[in-house]
């Protein structure tokens, strides 16, 4: 059977494309921020993930507002990224893993979650910086991507997501291949493009949110979108995607690893790392 | 119910009706043949989509806070912002009134 193994959640601003492609990792803005994969690539060496579900947001190059799903999965062997316009460098594709996509898909429909299957899927920044930040040799597993739509309100609650996730952490579990599964949510954490109240940051929160997610994550689905609007930033909602991710791991969670500095770009920019033991296994040892 | 939030403007089904013709001229922006036609003629690609006239002022003044009142989704206009060769600080520092310095500064002071 597939079992996830663990969790990462990471910031994915388009400007750490930029800054992989000139090689600033070392220049004194950038090291902050690339020094705290560290821990996540001796992590990944060691525990070697064959497939990794990605929780992201579209920003527009593969969704546009004509159609928009609040949840789609991808359900293809192959995931191209294109010119997404702001000048960031095209990334190399990812492959796909069709059969673990539509048996999540299953597992969801059968959970009541109303998905939008896609068998064509361009894959945006969200989804390729971090394979490039947790795999900078560009030999990243197959990937299932799940997107959630963080852009147009309304948007889906924490719980719901939380739920999401849950259900893909289900599902995953009853697939019949013995695969090890890392799932990843990108974003966040505390930034705001647009507005007079552009370039809000909130320390305080990020550190609530990233303190509770591992062990009580139940306990932040009491914000409501607009609340997480007002204490995240506009764009902070991003954090919908660490709950699902959050959601999928339903073992055991204990935090390896955490990485938090403002700023990169607009944002504040955040790395965890969880480790998910069953909870059967944990019990009997 | 709307929940006010100070100097933010929420992208709900209103402004999304209302901004649909720009953000989809933006949308269109991932091509460079698209990028390259809107810096040779662009009266004439705004008017391929169909920008209202408050929409088609505030592309013409390159004012972010009034394409948002028009409905401008800031992912969308990313893509804009992106052929003049600007990126989300210095869009930030003219939605605030602050020079790009003095947003940088501001950024890096939330971090303390």
């Amino acid at each position: 059977m597939a079992r996830v193994i663990g969790g990462v959640g990471t910031t994915h601003v388009p400007a750490i494309g930029k800054a992989i492609a000139e090689g600033k990792q070392k220049d004194p803005y950038w090291k902050p921020f690339f020094s705290g994969f560290g821990a996540v690539h001796r992590w990944l060496a060691r525990e070697q993930p064959d497939i990794v579900v990605v929780f992201s947001n579209d920003h527009g190059l593969n969704f546009f507002l004509d159609k928009l799903p609040t949840f789609a999965v991808g359900a293809a062997n192959e995931y191209r990224n294109e010119d997404e316009g702001w000048g960031i460098p095209v990334s190399r594709a990812a492959k796909g893993d069709a059969a673990l996509s539509w048996h999540i898909i299953n597992g969801l429909v059968a959970d009541s979650f109303d998905i939008t299957m896609c068998q064509e899927m361009l894959i945006d920044h969200a989804v390729t910086i971090p394979l490039q930040l947790m795999w900078p040799n560009g030999d990243w597993p197959a990937i299932v991507p799940v997107a959630i739509n963080t852009v147009q309100h309304p948007l889906p609650s924490m719980a719901r997501c939380l739920e999401l996730g849950r259900s893909v952490g289900r599902a995953i579990a009853t697939f019949p291949q013995d695969l090890k599964v890392l799932v990843v949510g990108t974003g966040g954490l505390s930034h705001q493009l647009d507005g007079k109240r552009a370039g809000f940051i909130n320390k305080d929160f990020d550190t609530l949110c990233m303190d509770q997610l591992s062990g009580d994550p139940e306990s932040l689905t009491r914000y409501s979108i607009p609340q997480l609007v007002e204490l995240a930033g506009a764009q902070g909602v991003e954090f919908l995607n660490w709950m699902a991710m959050r959601g999928a791991l339903t073992g055991t969670v204990s935090e390896l690893h955490r990485n938090y500095h403002v700023p990169i770009s607009n944002t504040a920019a955040a790395t965890v790392l969880y480790e998910n033991r069953p909870r059967v296994l944990r019990r009997a040892a | 119910m709307r929940h006010h939030i100070e100097g933010t403007t929420l992208f709900d089904g209103d402004q999304a009706q209302k901004g649909y013709a720009l953000n989809r001229m933006c949308f269109s922006f991932n091509s460079a043949e698209n990028r390259a036609a809107f810096l040779k003629d662009e009266d004439a690609y705004c008017a391929k989509y169909g920008l209202s006239s408050e929409q088609r002022a505030a592309v013409k003044s390159r004012n972010v806070l009034n394409m948002i009142a028009a409905g401008g989704n800031v992912y969308y206009l990313a893509k804009l912002a992106g052929i003049f060769g600007l990126n989300v600080q210095d869009i930030g520092a003219q939605q605030t009134g602050m020079s790009v310095e003095a947003f940088k500064a501001k950024l890096a002071a939330a971090g303390r």
